[in-house]
């Protein structure tokens, strides 16, 4: 089945006219030919009563970006359930270095105000200082963290008042974020809060940031699984200097040396992307698009961060570890491959790993038929190149934009920080290498269909239309394709395996998804008192 | 791992929860809605609440957790939330068609104070379709007070009653349980021969088999003509105080059907005491059958005493299961050192003391509203033999060096539980299995050569 013969309006039968309306702006299919990205719609209002997959801007903010930082104490400031379901699900893996010793890692704990009725009534300020002062008193962090949900806008509580009141008494950052769940429609506003704080709170407020000059910043990566430890063996490897990866195994010790480093790579750009923008404004770094999921889709990166530089040791050296690396994985993920090749599937995450993933796929010999994101924007799917036309709305119009300017003392042209001829760098830049991001139109197969804000219904009648081989999703979805005899891995948390990144990484999931195609239940759903004599297996 | 805990004893810890041991009340009235069959759950906020609370249901049971959210942003924050809701009954109906769309509240609605009782008169519900509704302020009780006010709306909308007599049938509440707990109380009262209705009712929602046909409302759950009917029985068990008492209160008050209040039948004296309130409310014998498993269970508990009598146990959890797993360990000789609920309610201290009292049990900790912060800063202070509850005290375990057993909700690193009954006599069986497994598997663990032994 291909997109020609999908008739969108067909499937969505039961939608009201207003839904079918508004749903259909969100399906693209790619088709023959097409020159350039047709228009879809994104980042607007979920439907009531649509069970869609998004999460809030809370989920966002502490959820994915803020939470990891492992140094920090993030205290959710609300009722109990916002917290109590972002404690320990993303599995953000990270562990002491000699810059965090054991005693100053938070990130396996939840801390809650827990707001009572008579906070509600009376407003939570005194309750929140108080749990401050108490947890400063027991635990001596570096750093705070204080997220707000849902009812804390409402009732108008002064977080920056009680931070700064926080600040001043302990002697140590208070950092709030007002990512109540209701602002923007996804947990994509929550990423953007969350980057404005960081970036005028933390970043370029520490001195001992490491020195050389390949230091690399990694920005959107989680370490989800340990993708980020995978990524950094090989930059390492290589001859690279991590200074920190946001906010996969970060602490605050090295975010605020974030702007010591020459060059920024950018692995989830919808996550992250403001902090690669206001860097390079401020600072004059240079940021790269990255992606080290799949083989080839690592190699291309490693060449393109070696071209940043330049230099041609450090370039020969790129192809000594990619061959050392290729030649360790090649004969088990041809194995793998033969059980993957030639079958479909679809990804539904965020807001960028239904992308990244088809690298991988495609190494396996897979073809992608439908991607949907969560949260993702209109650049996410159509590139970089549409943002100046995004127009917005009431809903994103309530994020905070922070409009910074060149440091008076710190800002340097970017070919410095590469250590490189202006002309050079202008040539790189022409040649389309930094700062851009052509979005996943690109990448999807001819008949293939990008989707966004998916939902329940519409999954089902996907699944039903194109039959795919295997679905990657999140845990709300997962049952249900398994329910309709489909098998699914969970790309949010990997099911619990990983790391997923980089060389090794490919291996893993490779034999993931081979022993989800393969498990010798798929065989066993019809009994045998049910299969007819043609039939003989299922 | 925890390393950051403070090594002494804590007084500083006052104000709000470090590592909860309870959530906020929309997930227990998502769970109590997925028991009706056909019924979808809505919830009124903005929809992060909902797919938290759709990811906790889900990664516990491992099968899907349907629901629908009003997805509000900003405006209707400000302005209120009766044109999302509204639009949200209307295209629920007509995308999912539910028989029954059950509708919470989240923190953000109740906040705002949206009327949901007259938002619902005035949508716009097919015939023969039914909107019903429970307030689940976040910031009172936890998701337990959350199911038992579902179940509170489920009995205020719906059972009704045709006046006297009643008819010979009992009604079951069965309080925030797995679906295989739901099964076993079944199967016992269908074991002496009484017609019951349960609800809510997960079996065969929320572990609903593979048959390659997804079905969007599983075969399971409790009819809705069942529910209503319920007003029309003999007699209500309800099962947990905390989850269940006020809805047979309510059922009792609307249709005169008489409320038992039993603990969750976790254990024997438990379980025992839902055999009685079935014989005694019905004059019905017990039937051999069930007397051979619970002298199985008898058999059991003198066969393995020595695997666990007098070993030191915490238990933690929601407090109908912690009450009853405290009373069980008691009759196993274990001691209950540190027993712990993240839920309110003065009772439960109460209970508890009262249990420890009476089996002579000196200097055990008992708390509500705790967490599990102040649970490890106990067992710093003097640890204990095994930990009893969900999967969150994996932390302690693993930094303690203790063996968890897992018991309750979430547990979120384990399978098969959800199918698998902790209450009645096969509960019985299976947490004396569990329980004296774990201690011999630390027990072989920890031997040196030469004590390692075959026959234990
Ligand atoms: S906003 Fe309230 S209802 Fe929603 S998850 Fe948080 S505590 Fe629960
Ligand atoms: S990949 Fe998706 S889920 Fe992950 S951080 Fe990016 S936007 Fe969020």
């Amino acid at each position: 089945m291909t997109v020609t013969d999908l008739n969108v309006d067909d499937m969505m039968t039961p939608y009201p006219n207003k839904v079918l309306k508004n749903r259909k702006k969100h399906i693209v299919a790619k088709t023959d030919g097409a020159a350039s990205c047709p228009q879809i719609e994104a980042n607007t209002r979920t439907v009531p009563g649509i069970i869609s997959q998004r999460g809030c801007c809370y989920a966002g903010c502490k959820g994915v970006v803020v939470g990891p930082i492992k140094d920090m104490i993030t205290i959710t400031h609300g009722p109990i359930g916002c917290g109590y379901y972002s404690w320990g699900t993303r599995r953000n893996k990270a562990r002491a270095d000699d810059r965090t010793p054991p005693e100053h890692i938070f990130s396996a704990m939840c801390f809650s105000t827990d707001m009572q009725e008579s906070d509600i009534v009376f407003g939570g300020e005194k309750k929140l200082a108080k749990m401050i002062d108490e947890v400063v008193e027991i635990f001596h962090p570096r750093a705070i963290n204080i997220c707000s949900t849902c009812p804390i806008g409402l009732i108008g509580d002064d977080l920056g008042a009680v931070s700064k009141a926080a600040e001043e008494k302990h002697g140590i950052p208070i950092i709030h974020y007002n990512c109540e769940g209701y602002k923007g429609v996804s947990q994509s506003a929550g990423h953007h809060i969350a980057n404005n704080q960081i970036m005028e709170k933390m970043v370029g407020t520490g001195t001992d940031g490491p020195a050389g000059d390949r230091v690399i910043n990694i920005l959107g990566e989680y370490n989800i699984g340990g993708d980020g430890w995978e990524i950094e063996r090989i930059l390492e490897d290589i001859g690279y200097t991590v200074n920190s990866i946001l906010t996969g195994d970060s602490a605050y010790a090295n975010i605020k040396n974030l702007h010591s480093a020459n060059l920024n790579l950018v692995q989830c750009h919808r996550s992250i992307n403001y902090i690669a923008e206001m860097m390079e404004t401020k600072y004059g770094i240079p940021w790269l698009k990255v992606n080290f999921i799949g083989v080839e889709a690592t190699i291309a990166t490693l060449r393109d961060v070696a071209q940043c530089f330049g230099d041609e040791d450090l370039i020969a050296q790129t192809e000594v570890v990619i061959e050392r690396e290729l030649a360790a994985i090649t004969p088990e993920l041809e194995r793998y491959r033969s059980i993957c090749k030639g079958k479909t599937a679809f990804t539904f995450v965020g807001g960028s790993r239904s992308h990244h993933y088809q690298y991988l796929l495609k190494d396996l010999g897979m073809e992608v038929v439908v991607a949907g994101y969560e949260f993702a924007h209109r650049d996410d799917y159509e590139g970089r190149d549409v943002i100046p036309t995004i127009k917005s709305d009431a809903d994103s119009k309530n994020i905070p934009e922070l409009h910074l300017e060149a440091d008076p003392d710190m800002y340097e042209e970017p070919n410095l920080h590469l250590n490189m001829s202006k002309e050079k760098y202008d040539e790189l830049v022409e040649a389309g290498h930094f700062a851009t991001y052509d979005g996943m139109y690109p990448d999807m197969v001819d008949g293939g269909v990008m989707i966004d804000d998916p939902n329940h219904y519409e999954t089902e009648e996907l699944i039903e239309i194109f039959h795919p081989d295997l679905i990657f999703s999140g845990i709300r979805d997962k049952y249900i394709s398994h329910k309709m005899g489909v098998p699914s891995k969970q790309l949010h948390s990997y099911d619990y395996s990983g790391p997923y990144a980089g060389f090794r990484g490919s291996i893993i999931f490779a034999k993931d998804v081979a022993n989800a195609l393969s498990t010798p239940a798929w065989q066993m759903i019809t009994p045998p008192w049910d299969k007819t004599e043609t039939e003989g297996g299922d | 791992m925890l390393d950051c805990t403070p090594k002494g004893p804590v007084d500083t810890h006052k104000t709000g929860t470090i590592n909860p041991i309870k959530t906020c009340q929309p997930l227990g009235a998502m769970y109590a809605a997925l028991g009706i069959h056909g019924c979808l759950p809505h919830s009124h906020g903005s929809q992060g609440c909902c797919a938290y609370h759709r990811m906790a249901l889900t990664r516990h049971f491992r099968d899907p957790a349907m629901a629908s959210s009003s997805s509000f942003t900003e405006g209707a924050s400000v302005f209120g939330g009766a044109g999302n809701l509204k639009t949200s009954i209307k295209n629920v109906f007509a995308i999912y068609n539910p028989d029954i769309i059950a509708v919470h509240t989240t923190c953000l609605s109740e906040t705002i104070g949206d009327d949901l009782p007259t938002i619902i008169k005035q949508s716009e519900i097919p015939e023969g379709k039914y909107v019903i509704h429970a307030n689940t302020p976040s910031y009172h009780g936890s998701h337990i007070t959350g199911f038992s006010n579902m179940c509170k709306g489920i009995v205020s909308y719906l059972a009704e009653s045709d006046g006297n007599p009643k008819k010979e049938q009992l009604n079951i509440f069965p309080g925030f349980v797995n679906p295989g707990d739901m099964r076993e109380v079944q199967r016992i009262v269908t074991e002496m021969g009484i017609p019951s209705i349960m609800y809510p009712d997960t079996t065969d929602v929320m572990d609903s088999p593979l048959l390659k046909t997804y079905e969007m409302y599983p075969s399971g759950g409790a009819k809705i003509e069942d529910i209503r009917d319920s007003g029309n029985s003999k007699l209500t068990l309800a099962l947990g105080a905390w989850s269940s008492a006020e809805a047979a209160a309510i059922l009792q008050d609307k249709c005169g059907v008489p409320g038992v209040p039993l603990k969750l039948p976790i254990g024997v004296k438990a379980t025992d005491a839902l055999i009685m309130a079935v014989k005694d409310g019905f004059g019905v014998d017990v039937p051999a059958s069930l007397e051979i498993e619970r002298g199985q269970v008898i058999d059991t508990m003198i066969d393995t005493h020595f695997h666990y009598q007098g070993k030191t146990v915490a238990v933690f959890g929601d407090p109908d299961l912690v009450i009853a797993l405290t009373e069980f360990l008691i009759t196993l000789g274990m001691i209950p050192k540190y027993v712990i609920t993240g839920t309110n309610g003065k009772n439960f201290e109460k209970i508890i003391n009262e249990m420890l009292e009476e089996a002579g049990i000196e200097g055990s900790k008992v708390k509500a509203e705790g967490d599990l912060f102040d649970l490890h800063e106990w067992i710093k202070e003097e640890s204990v033999d095994l930990l009893m509850g969900n999967s969150h005290g994996k932390y302690i375990a693993r930094a303690e060096d203790i063996p968890l057993v897992r018991v309750g909700f979430p547990i979120s690193d384990r399978a098969v539980h959800p199918l698998m009954p902790v209450t009645g006599y096969r509960g019985c069986l299976r947490l004396i299995e569990m329980i004296s497994n774990t201690l011999l598997d630390r027990r072989d663990r920890d031997a040196a050569d030469e004590d390692y032994e075959l026959v234990l």
